[in-house]
């Protein structure tokens, strides 16, 4: 699914978090927000979510205005920065959350949903693990977890909030190659949220890179090296080149 | 012997021995004197001519209407609390309103007003002399002196229990949970009844336990309001003060002791249940 952002700004209280941004994103592409905190780039990727709702501008999923389209109508697989899993839940019961949460006429039936369970957990590499509760997994299982809830509702598209944030340098390469994998295999439109220069230069088809509330530049990887187009955007990539940094 | 070496400590935030032991029986000693010798007197006093007539009190007939008063009460005001606490709580904790931190104090309210005066205020308020009370009598409907102002009084007092037990639990869950069930396209109600509830229901539980006992046991502002009726509008507390001031302390006592009873109910319900659900506890509480 194509995403185009149109304008699209975000005012609280008198801040504005996000002056009037624009972007698009094309269909089946792995982009990142880049941008140190308070950039915008969460806020962004809330707006594409429906958790929050832009003060102006559209935001366009294949050409169509989701002004009217509720969180839940979106069906934007959404991963959180902390996971957010269900912790009175069993690992099954929260990757097949969204499948029950469906009006009865299109929820599939208990054997089915088994099934799909069952499948999403072989596509995260973690098999058998239905019956575990999140307090019993590890970080990088529980980030797994909340990529297979997210994917059980058959997302038009895939969002993505400093998925490797809190896990260390290890576990982070290894998730970056599983995204990259179920990226590729399932096709969706992704985004992700990330202030590691790396991560986005490294994963990411589109990089945006963010400043104060500004999209200062968008391109692939290898053209902003080439041609950054603002003393920013080149001092922050510069950043991650230096050792150590 | 005075310099053997003090006992090994388990670790550094432990006390050495002495320490733990005279602090402990300290705490036993007010325990007993505080809490539990007042209970076992007036079981005592209660049971002094024997079972027969401590168990006979319950059922004459000005006290079985005091006890059925009372959990009528009970029964009507801890569903409202909930239903007004949880909305509270939710409004408090998931909305940026303006005057937040002064609502909050203001849940606290009844917790520092002293029950004789939230009585006297709903007289005021209510009552014949006032405009409102006025309006209320010609159309029939009496508040003060009936069950109407006993509620509205138990109400008054016990409204913080709920509330403050959710809310700080609310408050420190985040949204995060919620807004993940809605992107998975969970209806606002379903969010509400899977992921919410389940987070909030120890305190929730807490709370309904804390509510209940206190609107059972509330004297202060139901005595302003009630105006002692007996066979009406005595509740349990109210009765027995009454049969106190006639001398009648057997009856007093057994009714008392019954009223003891009810709250050690609550207690010992609260233990089974968290006993039951230890796993589920500990597993809310591990993160």
């Amino acid at each position: 699914m194509r995403i185009e952002i149109d304008a699209v700004a975000k005012t609280y209280d008198h801040a504005p978090a996000l002056h009037p941004v624009s972007l698009a994103i094309p269909s089946g592409a792995l982009a990142a927000l880049l941008g140190p905190s308070g950039s915008g780039k969460t806020t962004l990727l809330r707006i594409l979510a429906g958790l929050e709702i832009p003060s102006s501008g559209r935001v366009l999923f294949d050409g169509v205005d989701a002004a009217g389209l509720g969180v839940q109508a979106r069906r934007a697989g959404f991963v959180f920065q902390h996971y957010a899993l269900f912790r009175h839940m069993t690992v099954f019961e929260n990757v097949s959350y969204g499948l029950r949460a469906r009006p009865r006429r299109t929820r599939p039936a208990e054997a089915e949903i088994a099934r799909r369970v069952e499948g999403l957990l072989d596509l995260i590499r973690l098999p058998g693990i239905g019956g575990r509760y999140p307090a019993q997994l590890s970080g990088g299982q529980r980030q797994r977890v909340a990529l297979a809830r997210a994917l059980a509702i058959e997302p038009r598209m895939l969002l993505l909030d400093e998925p490797f944030g809190a896990l260390d340098a290890a576990v982070r390469r290894e998730l970056r190659a599983g995204l990259r994998r179920i990226h590729d295999e399932t096709g969706l439109t992704t985004v992700f949220v990330t202030h590691d220069q790396d991560e986005a230069m490294a994963l990411a088809d589109l990089v945006a890179v963010m400043s104060m509330g500004r999209i200062e530049q968008a391109a692939p990887p290898a053209e902003l090296r080439a041609r950054p187009r603002s003393p920013f955007v080149r001092a922050f990539l510069d950043a991650a080149a230096t050792p150590g940094g | 012997m005075a310099d053997a070496p003090a006992l090994p400590r388990a670790s550094a935030t432990t006390e050495p021995a002495g320490v733990r032991i005279a602090l402990t029986a300290a705490v036993a000693l007010v325990a007993a004197v505080l809490l539990l010798a007042p209970l076992a007197a007036i079981f005592a006093e209660a049971l002094r001519d024997g079972i027969a007539p401590a168990l006979a009190a319950p059922f004459e007939p000005e006290a079985a209407a005091a006890i059925r008063l009372t959990l009528l009460v009970a029964a009507i005001v801890v569903p409202v609390n909930v239903a007004v606490g949880l909305a509270a709580t939710w409004a408090l904790a998931r909305f940026d309103l303006r005057g937040k931190a002064f609502a909050i104090s203001l849940i606290d309210l009844p917790f520092s007003v002293s029950p004789v005066v939230a009585g006297l205020a709903l007289v005021l308020l209510y009552g014949a002399n006032s405009s409102l009370g006025g309006w209320l009598a010609g159309h029939e409907l009496r508040v003060i002196f009936a069950l109407p102002g006993i509620l509205l009084a138990t109400v008054f007092v016990t409204f913080p229990f709920v509330a403050r037990e959710v809310l700080p639990v609310m408050l420190e869950q985040g949204r995060a949970e919620e807004e993940a069930a809605l992107t998975l396209g969970a209806s606002g109600w379903r969010m509400f009844r899977t992921v919410t509830l389940p987070n909030i229901r120890w305190a929730l539980l807490y709370g309904v336990l804390l509510c209940n006992a206190r609107a059972m046991g509330e004297f202060g502002a139901v005595a302003v309001v009630s105006g002692r009726i007996r066979g009406e509008t005595a509740t349990l507390p109210v009765m027995i003060e009454m049969l106190w001031n006639e001398y009648l302390s057997a009856a007093a006592f057994a009714l008392a002791a019954l009223l003891a009873l009810l709250a050690l109910v609550t207690l010992g319900l609260k233990l089974a249940l968290e006993r039951r659900h230890a796993g589920a506890l500990a597993a809310a509480r591990r993160r």
